[in-house]
């Protein structure tokens, strides 16, 4: 197993695309802190880039690489190797690549301007993040050999966490606005990674005030750590399921 | 050596594979004949456990290979058009090879020096030509020493230098007592080394006979013109 996810790391760090990435991340993050006085500001102009950019390049690349990779999983299956194996190692090259680039990229800034929980906080979900959309599009790609296909849907899948799931949560607000919605408000978000993310950092900003009586409702829930552990572990339940299911549909899929 | 019973496949409404059940056995040469998309590489990639048959059970050495994976340590694979990751060097791909064999001794060199592959080590794969990669294909697959060789239109992009190294090189595996399965349409390359020959047409086995008896029944000298006349007379 070790041996495939050395070749994948490798060949992912030979890839330009990442190194870009890293370069944009640091790019950004250095740039956001420096424009702020405040450094806790820019720690939040750089969670609303993080929560867009590092699910986008997480799905749109680990998509892109896996159809690229197609002949080479059939190379890799024709060989005295399990299937399990492979799959489980091509996903822990990739999620591990993406999280080294981020960690590179936005979590060396966090560290040097905002080294406290937030900053922490903040990493650790960027991290997560990586995983989660590399998983979900491990997903994608399970489930359709056409390329075009695969990458529409990740696209897609891409747009609904990140901008269609917020107004279908707007419009459940609206139309049982007569009714308390608090403790269901934290059961949809966790149907969305992006957004519990959000929950979690904004939570430890000490902007939640602005979120009115829901933030209070939330600050009480994720402030707490039973929340903590409980959004950590939906996080990772993000991961684990998506990556359970395309193992098991890949250990039946005809190469 | 391996045994085939009632394999059957559909992708869709398309029948791949339509109870295909046949026996191959050691130091023989077997060709898979057959016009196009009647089965023959789903065939193969049913063997080497890439497609997995919707009916029917495969053996390998007496023992089925449904969720096995250890048996393809015995079998070297020459795939159609072999695809490696664009980023390696040759050297890079024949080293993740050994070490996912996890074989480093007593391997089979023959054709990385027929082929010169050795002066290319550095090329990485994705500025190689066609033909170089189907060199590289044939070298991987006869590395290991396996005892089933399984080649799938090997000599299509081969030029006839090389072509004609690759098939003594099969010759030679098979007097070693080695079970080589190989597809192709170029029948001009198979007549001196096969020894059986399996006809497919439509996901169906019609036949599998020794060259000598394919001989005696169509009355014709050349595998050439003896499966032309079988084609013929199945073509719709």
């Amino acid at each position: 197993m070790n041996k495939i996810i050395k070749y994948v790391i490798t060949d992912i760090l030979r890839n330009k695309i990442v190194l870009i990435y890293t370069v944009f991340l640091l790019a950004a993050s250095f740039s956001v802190f420096s424009l702020e006085d405040n450094s806790s500001k820019g720690l939040l102009s750089l969670l609303n880039i993080i929560l867009i950019v590092v699910p986008l390049v997480s799905i749109i690349f680990s998509t892109i690489y896996m159809y690229n990779s197609a002949e080479f999983i059939e190379l890799l299956v024709s060989q005295p190797l399990k299937r399990n194996t492979i799959w489980l190692s091509l996903f822990t090259g990739l999620a591990s690549s993406l999280s080294i680039a981020f960690l590179i990229g936005a979590g060396i800034p966090v560290l040097i301007y905002q080294a406290n929980l937030v900053g922490f906080t903040m990493i650790l979900t960027g991290v997560l993040l990586s995983i989660i959309f590399a998983a979900i599009a491990f997903l994608a790609t399970v489930q359709t050999r056409d390329k075009a296909k695969g990458i529409g849907a990740a696209i897609m899948l891409w747009l609904y966490f990140s901008l269609l799931f917020d107004g279908l949560v707007l419009f459940i607000l609206f139309q049982f606005a007569d009714y308390p919605m608090e403790n269901a408000m934290i059961g949809l978000s966790a149907l969305n990674p992006i957004d519990l993310s959000r929950i979690l950092i904004l939570l430890q900003l000490d902007v939640s005030a602005m979120m009115g009586y829901t933030g209070a409702v939330f600050k009480d829930f994720f402030g707490a750590s039973n929340g903590l552990i409980f959004s950590f572990f939906v996080l990772l339940s993000w991961i684990v399921i998506p990556v359970w299911y395309s193992t098991l549909k890949f250990n039946s899929k005809d190469l | 050596m391996i045994q085939l019973k009632n394999i059957s496949k559909h992708f869709g409404k398309l029948k791949a594979l339509d109870g295909v059940t046949t026996i191959c056995e050691k130091s023989e040469c077997i060709a898979l004949i057959g016009p196009n998309g009647c089965g023959k590489t789903t065939l193969i990639k049913t063997i080497l456990g890439m497609v997995v048959p919707d009916s029917g059970s495969i053996t390998f050495n007496g023992e089925n290979i449904l969720k096995h994976w250890q048996y393809r340590d015995q079998i070297g694979y020459m795939p159609q058009m072999g695809r490696y990751p664009d980023n390696m060097t040759i050297g890079q791909v024949l080293g993740m090879m050994k070490d996912i064999r996890g074989k480093s001794e007593g391997l089979d060199e023959d054709l990385i020096k027929a082929f010169s592959v050795q002066n290319l080590l550095n090329k990485r794969m994705g500025t190689l030509s066609g033909g170089t990669i189907q060199k590289v294909s044939a070298a991987l697959a006869f590395l290991f020493n396996p005892s089933v060789l399984i080649l799938d239109e090997p000599t299509a992009g081969l030029d006839p230098v090389a072509s004609e190294l690759f098939k003594e090189k099969i010759l030679a595996e098979k007097d070693k007592g080695k079970l080589v399965l190989i597809t192709s349409h170029i029948l001009s390359d198979l007549d001196d080394l096969v020894t059986r020959i399996i006809y497919m047409q439509e996901g169906k086995l019609v036949f599998h006979k020794s060259i000598e008896e394919l001989r005696q029944d169509t009355g014709e000298e050349r595998l050439v013109k003896s499966i032309a006349q079988v084609m013929i007379s199945n073509y719709e």
